[in-house]
Order: structure tokens, then C-alpha cells, then sequence
């Protein structure tokens, strides 16, 4: 199991030590080389996490690339570091889209760029480490650190209502994280002074500190996922932060929330997920349902998407709790698919975002007249969003419907209507956005996506398509994690 | 053997306390011969002094066993060499970070300097301290240099409203602690702390003596400390003194209020923990409450950070009322050595907290609203993240080291059981963090007013601050070290 070559901690520490380069490279003079090296430390990042993919041994269900190093011995936390299918996958898409961020950025943001650059590589490096960590402890410092850089990235450098945006961000992560540090601590004390999350999974625990936790850890998580009644946050953060920002923070940062559902919730508390698996459905289902209207009615654009991410996050954390092998890697499949997509989709907003400064669908229409190419792409994308065949949005969705159909016939009725109002709300905002007249002088004189603008699209065009047209890769990289961890929640600790 | 030898005492463990009483008088005295243009001989005696103390307390620091002399009353240990280190380290700091601010002001005078080395001659008494009156004496010699440092600006009325206060109220609690520990001495009939411990363990003494004398001790203690309800002085004092004295204030007296309540309570009153420990639940929790809602609304930086101090000290009792769970205090040198890491995790990010309050003010400017922050990252992109840093410290937020020192009292508080405890402790932290990240808010998000003229610090004092702000960088990614000198710290005592 010992490997020679460290990738995880290079897939952690390179974008940081780039990160901290470029924020030494400093003023706004030279903000060219600034450029230059994020995008070297971003490539560098992405190119190390590859052998994690290559030499990944699909047949096993154990923890791979595993580094284990003493590091708080006062405490027993280690630097605990390892992966297996369920989390090997985010860090590709991370450092896949910290790429791309950079490059999204490079010429629109203008003030201070290195320290732009900077917040995302160092963001990027700290969630690689959230989903290497194995220990409680890590895993918290990486995950309570990422919010440094994203409530600059969006107090900064983003809208005009940006510092309540950040400040909520902010806030409202931290109130769920604290009680599951709170958690992390009384299972530290229950494990007998040990934060490795792999003997978390084995501890017996009876039904009522079960249930305790798993409140703590759905308060931590739920804000972060979001699920409904805690989503408020995302919109707000959303709306103001800048592109790369909303990027980042749909693609990535939801994620982190449903992998510690997976991680931590599901194999330590397994009897209280299944007693409660009805109030998560219900939350899911609500978010399905409920926010999907909500995201009908939206006039700004990054609204919708926003509230379509939280819809189809509803997705992910209904898969998880209908505890089948289909939901699971379904709900799996979606969080991948739905990184590329929303990161895809906040990007073309962007793109006409960056020429307009307006992100509102009523100052836009026609576009497809004077952007054909930029049309194209998002309408792809578009279609990926609501799910259509061929594209990622429909291997998850449909996985997770069929898990759900085989658990409950009315569950997998209501989460199926999502295909209706994910396309209708996408579908209108595109056909209002980029088909009919021109609607204005503005539009009339919008130039068509440019050499950069295109590498950036197609690529994330092409992961969609890969993924519609051929998942197995992904999910075969999935299957042993995902068989390992139903048996965990199978078996009852009490 | 020689009769003279028997009486005399050894010496030796407080060889530090002697070098800088000698230190003290002889920099009074070379100052009376000093013009204002060779001030910074004194400056530099001051440090100079401060250093060779380093070096004398690291070196007794090595004796792990603890050194008993003059008579049990004053012991040299471990834990109060650590302490010292500490404190000799916070307040040359501090004499760095202040040196501008005083000379703008016609405050860099041989008083402060004096005053100073006097106030640490006392914090080390208290540390250092094995009987009542020896800590009391110690006591009385910081409290009453402070009271002078308070006043040092004597033509500015509110610092010398804020000194009455002072000291109206700190003899009031003095006279509390005084009071406490005469009715534990009727109790028990001795003063040497030793014996006390031992007296309470053997014998049954009369109780409702001693919990009488403990809630005054308790009280006293408090008031020094500055926990709620006897929080009232800290606002006041902390925004009428000069910066630099409030700076000084602030940070090394709370490690000897540490060493005081360890002294007092686990040494001394160990016995009646149950008693004690109840009594700081109350004060931890009212003081993590009031002082992270009060801080909210403050808009002077160190009234903010007055209030900040006493959340802390909320935070720092979480430890010491963890120690003993149902008489049984095997899991005691966790819990105390967290509270020990707190306390000095507290000094260093106050340290560089009052330091960038300082680096701010000029002549005639002093920047004591929140709003002289506005717009720091343009003027000066550095010091913003050094501030960044230390608000992050402060709000326990990782990676820094004040994540770690939270991390520490919360562990303490859930393995005694007290899980409740933790959660209160957390939903205040997230109080806290609303205040701290105005700050950042304000360095980061808004831009800077008219005309703020840039930031060019002497450079010693630059050095010093960016050393300090990465230090709580460099200690939130390898804290290890520090923890473990604290565990060992306390399992010595």
C-alpha cells in the first residue's frame, strides 16, 4: 500500500505553495506574471491528481495512496491522508475546475489580481485536503479553512450587496461546523482518543448519542449541501460573488457537504440514518420539488442557477438516503456531473456577464444572433441541466430515480418531476436569454466568445459529454467504495 | 555546619525576580541622568534586562522537580518557568511595538520603563507564589505599577478617570481576595499553600468556613482576571489608557492571573474543586455571553477587543472547570494544561491585536475606532494579512492557533462530560466570529478614507509584528510543541 511518490499531498500542498508564490509575486504592476504562474500552479495542481486516476485500483474498497505521519501526537491527530472511490474523483474535478477558474479570470478580473489568483489555488489545495483527509481533525482544519479564501474571493471582489453575502456565507458554514467539531470531539472521547474517521466507522454507539450526532453533523453538512430550510445563504452568496467564486463555490464547495454525508453521517451513524432517512427524503424531496418552482420564477440569472443547484443537490442527498447501491452512486454520479454543469453554466452567465454587466434575463434576448458559438455551448449545457440523455445531468438523475423507484414508488414519482421543472425553468431562462430578436443596441454589439472563452467551454463540454455518453469509468471507480459503505449502514451498531 | 548558612535561603530559584529588582532600581536611577535624546539607553537596559531574566528562567526552566525556598513561600517550577518565558517575552514585545507611540505622545519617558519592569517583577511573585501572602505581595506590586501606567498620559482626563476606576475598584477586589483567604486561614491555620492542600485533604475542616473564604477568592480572582460579573473596569480602563499601556494590560498580567488561579485553586483548594468548579461554570458562560454580544456593538477597536478579552477568560476557565469529574481528577493535567495553552495562545494574538492598534496610531491620530482599519489591504497589504491572521486567531478559526487553543478547553469541557458546556462555549464563538470578521471586512471589502497616509513602522517594530502575526500561523500548523510543554508544564506542578 505504500506508494513512492506522495500524490496526495502534492495534490494538496502544490496549488497552496503556488498559491502563496503568487501572492508574493505581488502588486498590481505585475499582474501578467501573477497570471502566469496561478495558471502553471493550477495546471501543475490538475497534473498531479492524474496519477491518482491512472493507478487507481478499482477492484478494492481499502483506502489508497494512504499517508500516515504523527502530527498533533498531544491529541493523537495525524496527518492522515487516503482515498477510495468515493472521494478520489472530487479531487480530479477540484483541480480540473481551478484550472479553468483561472483561466475565466484572467482578464476580467483587473484589481488585485495575485491575491485573486492566489485565494483560489489556496481554496483549491484545502479541498483536495477535505477529501483526502481519513483524520476528523484534518478534515475539519482543511474544511473550516476553505472559508477564509471564499469570503474574500466574494467580499472582494464581488457585487455590490457583497459583504452581507460574505458575512452570511460565512456565518452560517460556521455555525454548522462548530457543533461538528463538537461531535468530532465527543466521538474523539467515545473512540477512546483517536480522530481517525476509520475507527469512528467501527464504534458502537447507542440510538440516542446516534441521534445527536447525526443532528450536529446535518446541521454542518445541510448548510453546506444546502439543503432546504438552510439554502438561504446560497443564493445571496451566489448572486455576489464573482464568477469564479460561483464557480468554484457550486462545483466544489456543495460537494463537501455530501461527501461528509457519505463519509461521516451514512457508516458512523447508521441507525440514526435509517430512522431518519424519512425526514431527509422529505427535506430532499422538498428541494426537488419546491425549489424547482422557486427556480422558475427567478429574473436573475445566477438566481436560477443558484436555486437549480440546490434543487439538484436535493438529488444527491436523496440518493444517499434511500440506501441502495443505485442511489448512492447515483447521487455519486450527480455530485460529479452537476460539478462540471453548474461550474459550466455559472461560467456562460459570465462570459455575457462580463460583456453587459447585467445578469438579468430581461436585458437580454437574441443573443444567439450575434454569439452563435457561445449559443451552441450553452445550450449543451443547458440541456445537461435538465437532464437530457447523453449529457452527465441524466446518468445521476436517472441512476437515483431508479434507486428511488425500487425503495418507493411515490418518492421516485416526485423526484422524477424534477426532468419537467428543471427543463422548464432552464429551457425558458435559455430561449428568453438567447433565441428571438435582438432585444436591444447592447446585444447588437456583443462580440462571440474568444479563443480562451472557447478552450474554457469546450473542455467543460466535453467531461459532459464523456460522462452522458460513457460513465463507466466513473462508476466502476465508485462500485467497491459504494458496496462497502451500504454494508456499513446496513449493520446496525446498537 | 555553619549557622549562617542554615538561615540563609536558597536563592537560587529566584535568581530571576533578583536580577530584575536590581535591574529595576539601577535603570531608575541611570534614567535620572539621562536627557530625552538618550532615552533609549533606558529602552535599551529595559530589554536588555528582560533578556538575561529569559536566560536565567530557561535555565531553571530545565529542573523539571519543582524548588521550594524562603520558607516554602516561593517555588520554582516548571509551569512558572514557562509562564515567565512568556511573560518576558509579551512584555518586551510590547516595549517594542510601544516605543513610537509613547515618544509621539512625550510618554517615552524612564517611568514607563520602570513602572513596566516593576508590574512584571510583580506577575513573576504571582507565579511564582507558594503561600498566600507572598502571591497577595505580588499581586499588590503589578496592580499598583498598573494603576501609575493607567495615568501615565496625566494630562488626559480620561486616562486618569479610568485609573480612579481602576483602582477603586482592583483594591475593592483585593481586599476580597485578602478577605477570602483570611477566613481559608481560619479554616485550615496556615497560609503555605502546601499546607493547606494538606490540611484539607487529612482533616475535615469546619466547610462552611472554607466555602465562605472561597467565594471571596473566587471574586478576587475573577476581578483579576476580568471574567463576568466583575468585568466592569476592563472597558473602561482599556480605552482610557494610552494604546501602549492597554497593550501592556492586556496581555502577560492574564498568564499571571493564570498562574493565580492555579496556585489558588488546584494547588490549594483542590479539595473543594466541586465547590470552585461550579462557581466558574457560571462565570464561564455569563462571560463568553456578555462578552461576545457586548462586543458587537462596540465601534472603538479597544473597547471591542476589552470585550474580546473577557469572552477569552470565559473561554479559558472551560479548562479549569473540567479538571476533577466526580472526585476523580486523573484527566486534570488535560484540562489545566489546555487552559494554560489558552492563556498564552491569548497573549501572543493580543500581542499583534493591540500591536496593529498601535502601528496605526501616529502623532495626534490615535486609531481607535474600527473604522481606522477601513481600507488596509490598499494601504498596506502586508499588515492586512498580519491582522487577518490574528482576528482569525482570535475567532479560533483554522489554520490558525487560536483554533487549537479552542480545540484544547472544548476537549477538556466534552471529556469531563460537559458536552452541553461545549455547545454553549461554540454558539458564542460563532457570536464572536461576527465581530472579528467586521474587521476583515473592513481591511478587505472597503476602500480606504481620503487621507490615510501610508504605513512605515520602524522597522524593528515591523520585523517584531510580522514575526508575531506568522508565529500564530507557524503554531496553528505544528502546535504540537507548545502543547506538549503545557502538558508537561502541568504534570510537573
Amino acid at each position: 500500500m505504500t506508494h513512492h511518490v506522495p500524490w496526495l499531498s502534492l495534490a494538496i500542498w502544490l496549488p497552496i505553495v503556488a498559491g502563496v508564490v503568487v501572492l508574493a509575486s505581488g502588486s498590481e504592476k505585475n499582474a501578467r506574471e501573477a497570471r502566469v504562474i496561478a495558471f502553471i500552479g493550477a495546471l501543475a495542481g490538475f497534473l498531479v491528481t492524474l496519477p491518482l486516476f491512472a493507478e487507481f485500483d478499482v477492484a478494492t474498497s481499502a483506502m489508497q495512496f494512504v499517508e500516515d505521519a504523527p502530527w498533533i501526537e498531544r491529541y493523537n491527530i495525524r496527518y492522515h491522508l487516503g482515498v477510495d472511490g468515493i472521494a478520489m474523483p472530487f479531487l480530479l474535478l477540484n483541480s480540473f475546475i481551478t484550472v479553468l477558474v483561472v483561466l475565466a479570470g484572467w482578464d476580467v478580473i483587473q484589481s488585485r489580481v495575485s491575491q485573486y489568483m492566489a485565494s483560489f489555488l489556496i481554496m483549491s489545495g484545502l479541498m483536495n485536503g477535505v477529501f483526502a483527509s481519513l483524520d476528523a481533525l484534518l478534515f475539519y482544519v482543511f474544511f473550516e479553512a476553505t472559508l477564509i479564501p471564499m469570503y474574500l474571493v466574494i467580499g472582494i471582489w464581488g457585487g455590490p450587496n457583497r459583504v452581507y453575502a460574505a458575512v452570511k456565507f460565512f456565518l452560517y458554514t460556521l455555525l454548522g461546523s462548530l457543533l461538528m467539531l463538537v461531535a468530532f470531539l465527543y466521538l474523539y472521547n467515545k473512540a477512546g482518543g483517536s480522530f481517525d474517521i476509520l475507527d469512528f466507522h467501527r464504534l458502537p454507539l447507542g440510538m440516542g448519542a446516534q441521534t445527536a450526532l447525526f443532528v450536529a453533523f446535518l446541521l454542518s453538512f445541510a448548510v453546506k449541501v444546502p439543503m432546504w430550510p438552510v439554502h438561504t445563504w446560497l443564493p445571496d452568496a451566489h448572486v455576489e460573488a464573482p464568477t469564479g467564486g460561483s464557480a468554484v463555490l457550486a462545483a466544489i464547495m456543495l460537494k463537501l457537504g455530501a461527501y461528509g454525508f457519505v463519509r461521516f453521517s451514512l457508516p458512523i451513524l447508521p441507525d440514526a440514518s435509517h430512522a431518519l432517512s424519512g425526514f431527509m427524503i422529505t427535506l430532499s424531496l422538498i428541494a426537488v420539488v419546491y425549489i424547482g418552482l422557486v427556480a422558475l420564477v427567478q429574473v436573475d440569472m445566477k438566481k436560477l442557477i443558484a436555486y437549480s443547484s440546490i434543487s439538484h443537490m436535493g438529488f444527491v442527498t436523496l440518493g444517499f438516503f434511500i440506501f441502495n447501491a443505485y442511489g448512492v452512486e447515483g447521487a455519486l454520479v450527480q455530485m460529479i456531473s452537476h460539478g462540471f454543469i453548474s461550474a459550466a453554466m455559472f461560467l456562460c452567465v459570465g462570459v455575457m456577464y462580463d460583456r453587459m454587466h447585467s445578469r438579468m434575463i430581461a436585458d437580454y434576448g437574441g443573443v444567439a444572433n450575434t454569439m452563435p458559438k457561445f449559443a451552441a455551448f450553452m445550450m449543451l449545457f443547458a440541456m445537461a441541466n435538465c437532464g437530457l440523455p447523453a449529457t452527465s445531468g441524466f446518468v445521476g438523475e436517472f441512476m437515483v430515480i431508479m434507486g428511488a423507484m425500487k425503495f418507493n414508488f411515490w418518492i421516485a414519482f416526485l423526484s422524477a418531476t424534477t426532468l419537467i421543472f428543471g427543463a422548464a425553468y432552464t429551457l425558458w431562462m435559455y430561449k428568453r436569454v438567447i433565441f428571438g430578436e435582438v432585444a436591444n443596441a447592447e446585444v447588437g454589439a456583443l462580440k462571440d466568445i474568444n479563443a480562451r472563452e472557447f478552450v474554457i467551454l469546450g473542455l467543460l463540454a466535453v467531461m459532459v459529454l464523456w460522462i452522458g455518453l460513457h460513465p463507466a469509468p466513473l462508476t466502476d471507480i465508485m462500485h467497491a467504495s459504494v458496496n462497502d459503505l451500504l454494508k456499513h449502514v446496513a449493520q446496525s451498531k446498537l | 555546619m555553619n549557622a549562617a548558612i542554615l538561615n540563609m535561603p536558597n536563592l537560587l530559584p529566584a535568581y530571576a525576580e533578583i536580577v530584575l529588582l536590581v535591574m529595576a532600581c539601577v535603570i531608575l536611577v541611570v534614567d535620572l541622568f539621562l536627557e530625552d535624546a538618550q532615552r533609549w539607553v533606558t529602552y535599551v537596559l529595559s530589554l536588555v534586562t528582560l533578556a538575561a531574566c529569559a536566560f536565567v528562567t530557561a535555565g531553571l526552566g530545565a529542573i523539571s522537580e519543582p524548588v521550594y525556598t524562603f520558607n516554602n513561600m516561593f517555588v520554582s517550577d516548571v509551569m512558572g518557568s514557562v509562564l515567565k518565558l512568556v511573560t518576558y517575552v509579551s512584555v518586551a514585545t510590547g516595549m517594542v511595538y510601544s516605543r513610537d507611540y509613547l515618544a509621539d505622545r512625550g510618554l517615552f519617558r524612564g517611568e514607563y520603563f520602570s513602572l513596566a519592569l516593576f508590574a512584571t517583577l510583580g506577575m513573576m511573585v504571582m507565579i511564582s507564589a507558594n503561600h498566600f501572602l507572598s502571591l497577595y505581595m505580588g499581586l499588590e506590586l503589578l496592580s499598583l505599577s498598573l494603576y501609575a501606567m493607567v495615568a501615565l498620559n496625566r494630562d488626559s482626563a480620561q486616562s486618569t478617570e479610568a485609573a480612579m476606576k481602576y483602582f477603586v475598584l482592583g483594591a475593592l477586589a483585593s481586599g476580597l481576595l485578602l478577605y477570602g483567604m483570611s477566613m481559608i486561614y481560619g479554616a485550615t491555620g496556615s497560609l503555605d499553600i502546601s499546607t493547606v492542600s494538606r490540611t484539607l485533604e487529612m482533616t475535615s475542616a469546619n466547610r462552611t468556613v472554607l466555602v465562605f473564604g472561597l467565594v471571596f477568592v473566587v471574586s478576587g480572582l475573577a476581578f483579576k482576571l476580568g471574567v463576568v460579573p466583575f468585568h466592569m473596569w476592563i472597558p473602561d480602563v482599556y480605552e482610557g489608557a494610552p494604546s501602549a499601556v492597554t497593550l501592556f494590560i492586556a496581555t502577560a498580567p492574564k498568564l499571571a492571573a493564570f498562574a493565580m488561579a492555579m496556585r489558588l485553586l488546584v494547588s490549594a483548594l483542590l479539595a473543594l474543586a466541586v465547590d470552585w468548579q461550579q462557581m466558574l461554570v457560571l462565570l464561564s458562560v455569563l462571560s463568553m455571553a456578555l462578552g461576545n454580544l457586548a462586543a458587537i456593538a462596540q465601534s472603538n477597536i479597544k473597547r471591542m477587543l476589552a470585550y474580546s478579552t473577557i469572552s477569552h477568560m470565559g473561554f479559558l476557565l472551560l479548562g479549569l472547570l473540567s479538571g476533577v469529574v466526580g472526585g476523580n481528577w486523573l484527566s486534570a493535567a488535560d484540562a489545566y494544561s489546555a487552559s494554560m495553552f489558552y492563556a498564552i495562545v491569548y497573549v501572543l494574538t493580543t500581542l499583534a491585536a493591540f500591536g496593529m492598534v498601535l502601528l496605526l496610531s501616529r502623532k495626534g491620530f490615535e486609531a481607535e475606532r474600527i473604522e481606522d482599519f477601513r481600507g488596509l489591504n490598499r494601504r498596506s497589504p502586508w499588515f492586512a494579512f498580519i491582522m487577518l491572521i490574528t482576528m482569525f486567531s482570535l475567532a479560533g478559526v483554522p489554520p490558525t492557533v487560536g483554533f487549537y487553543a479552542k480545540l484544547a478547553v472544548l476537549q477538556a469541557a466534552i471529556g469531563s462530560g460537559q458536552v452541553w458546556l461545549a455547545v454553549v462555549a461554540v454558539m458564542f464563538s460563532l457570536v464572536g466570529a461576527f465581530y472579528y470578521l467586521r474587521i476583515i471586512k473592513l481591511m478587505y471589502f472597503d476602500d480606504p478614507v481620503e487621507n490615510a497616509v501610508a504605513i512605515s513602522p520602524r522597522g524593528d517594530m515591523g520585523v517584531l509584528l510580522s514575526v508575531n502575526g506568522l508565529a500564530l500561523l507557524a503554531l496553528g500548523i505544528l502546535p504540537e510543541q507548545l502543547l506538549k510543554v503545557c502538558l508537561f508544564a502541568i504534570k510537573t506542578l
